[in-house]
């Protein structure tokens, strides 16, 4: 039986809540410089179900929380990316893609419109390389600052509004991808209503020296059990969201990667002049291209997972792109998968192929999200990352 | 548990009295794999080599095989693993047995660690 194992890594960095996580028995990976709880004891398994059907905490501080200052912030972040930002009102929150010139993607984040300025989510992987760009692209109008100082925790499921409400019983008048700063425990903190798991849930930015008493008192609310970056990877999964580095990268556009609704209405209806965010010309071009490649959901045939990396082939054999995000979704009680593939295979319905241990399996193209998204009143889709 | 022996990659052995042997994952890696979801067993007759990937194991997290720690033949597969994977991390080293096999060298089982061994090396991880 072959196994990894991780040995200590040096230099890796700790969140806030990091002790606790231990002390909590999870197995944590070196993830973006950080050591995180992949699982707890409960198992990844366990940990996805429990999300669906209560609530669940996940340490998220490795996540870049970036803050640009300057009433002209909204504005200059547009030539970064095809959301509308100017369009933002106050503490709404949108998420949107760093483009580059090519039109592949450098980073997805999420931006809310503050006070006095914008409020950043970048990935982990990327918080450096954003910083620097930000501060490159913008930094001589703008104060752009990372706060390095403070963790993020996601609760999700459910549940979390009844959980956070008997903490913060103003959070629960949020609207989904809306922010507030609030008082928690005596000390105020940024609470969103969004999230990466297709459920109801919040993330909450505190400064690190409070973070661990405010993730034990969520702890200790009932229904509200900790989980892993397991369980995140298949919960999003299941969503149908994209992983940046996985799902997105700097070769593959928006609209291949079917974030249409990420461009702003005033660049999509005879307004291409208007984008000044890069690769404008080319994303902008694909919405009329019937032929360009898409990101589709599959599930295989049988019960082992297509995972990551491997080949998609249509029904001559032919290669015809290849699995960005596979594994096992616990809710469906299946494998399920996304993927690239050329326009003419990517109706759902479409049945292709995938060689696994030189065995062919069968893949059907499906309608994402595998499990319905379950947003806070929701009754519009301007925000919903799909 | 005098009969058991195990390998470096994680595995168990038992000898049966009819001179096969029983082959199955440890609880330990049992519990580095997380939730097993499917696990694919070799065909009964099939002859193999020290080393050729006699099963993989899928859990919710990554793939992972399971090696042949000596040259033989599969006898029978644990047929039950194919409707509930979990037993793989309920019971690895009892419901949770993979396959049975014919070893060509029987000797080969008396040379494999044996469960002080093995719970050193697993001490040291």
């Amino acid at each position: 039986m072959s196994t990894t194992n991780c040995p200590q890594e040096v230099g890796l960095r700790r969140s806030a809540v990091h002790a606790l996580t231990i002390e909590l028995g999870a197995r944590t990976v070196p993830f973006a410089g950080f050591d995180l709880p992949v699982q707890f004891p409960a198992g990844i398994k366990h940990e996805h179900l429990h999300t669906r059907a209560h609530a669940a905490l996940f340490d998220i501080s490795h996540m870049g929380q970036i803050q640009v200052i300057g009433t002209d912030a909204p504005r200059l972040l547009e030539d970064l990316v095809p959301g509308d930002i100017a369009g933002l009102v106050p503490m709404q929150q949108r998420y949107t893609l760093f483009t580059n010139d090519i039109g592949g993607v450098i980073d997805d984040l999420m931006v809310t419109r503050m006070p006095d300025g914008l409020w950043l989510v970048v990935n982990g992987a990327c918080r450096d390389s954003d910083l620097s760009y930000l501060r490159e692209r913008i930094g001589a109008q703008c104060d752009v600052r990372m706060h390095s100082d403070r963790a993020l925790l996601a609760l999700q499921g459910p549940t979390a509004s009844r959980a956070l409400s008997a903490l913060c019983p103003e959070a629960r008048t949020l609207a989904f991808m809306h922010g507030g700063e609030f008082d928690l425990l005596g000390t105020r903190v940024l609470i969103h209503r969004c999230g990466y798991t297709g459920e109801d849930g919040f993330e909450i930015s505190v400064p690190d020296s409070q973070a661990e008493r405010v993730a034990r008192a969520l702890l200790a609310q009932e229904g509200v059990a900790p989980a892993g970056l397991g369980a995140r990877d298949s919960l999003r999964l299941e969503a149908g969201l994209c992983l940046y580095g996985s799902d997105l990268d700097t070769r593959t556009t928006p609209v291949e990667a079917g974030l249409n609704w990420t461009i702003a209405a005033k660049y999509r209806n005879d307004g291409a002049e208007r984008a000044r965010f890069p690769g404008a010309a080319i994303i902008l071009g694909q919405l009329k291209d019937p032929n360009v490649r898409h990101r589709v959901g599959m599930r295989p045939d049988g019960q082992a997972p297509v995972r990551a990396g491997t080949p998609i082939l249509d029904a001559t054999g032919a290669a015809i792109g290849h699995i960005t995000s596979g594994g096992y979704g616990p809710s469906v009680s299946a494998p399920i998968a996304m993927g690239y593939v050329e326009a003419h295979c990517a109706q759902p319905g479409s049945t292709l192929q995938a060689e696994v241990r030189g065995r062919t399996r069968t893949l059907h193209v499906c309608a994402l999200p595998f499990v319905p998204h379950r947003y806070y009143a929701s009754t519009s889709n301007r925000s919903g990352r799909q | 548990m005098s009969g058991l022996r195990f390998t470096p990659d994680h595995e168990w052995l038992r000898a049966e009295a009819d001179g096969t042997a029983t082959l199955g994952i440890t609880h330990y890696a049992q519990e580095q794999l997380g939730d097993v979801v499917f696990v694919e067993l070799p065909e009964p007759g099939r002859r193999f080599a020290a080393g050729d990937e006699l099963a993989v194991i899928e859990s919710v997290k990554a793939a992972g095989d399971v090696k042949a720690p000596a040259a033989g033949d599969v006898v029978a597969v644990n047929g039950a693993l194919a409707a509930a994977p979990e037993l793989l991390n309920k019971d690895p080293m009892g419901e949770g047995w993979m396959v049975r096999i014919r070893l060509a060298d029987a000797g080969a089982l008396a040379a494999m660690m044996d469960q002080a061994a093995y719970d050193q090396l697993i001490a040291g991880l």
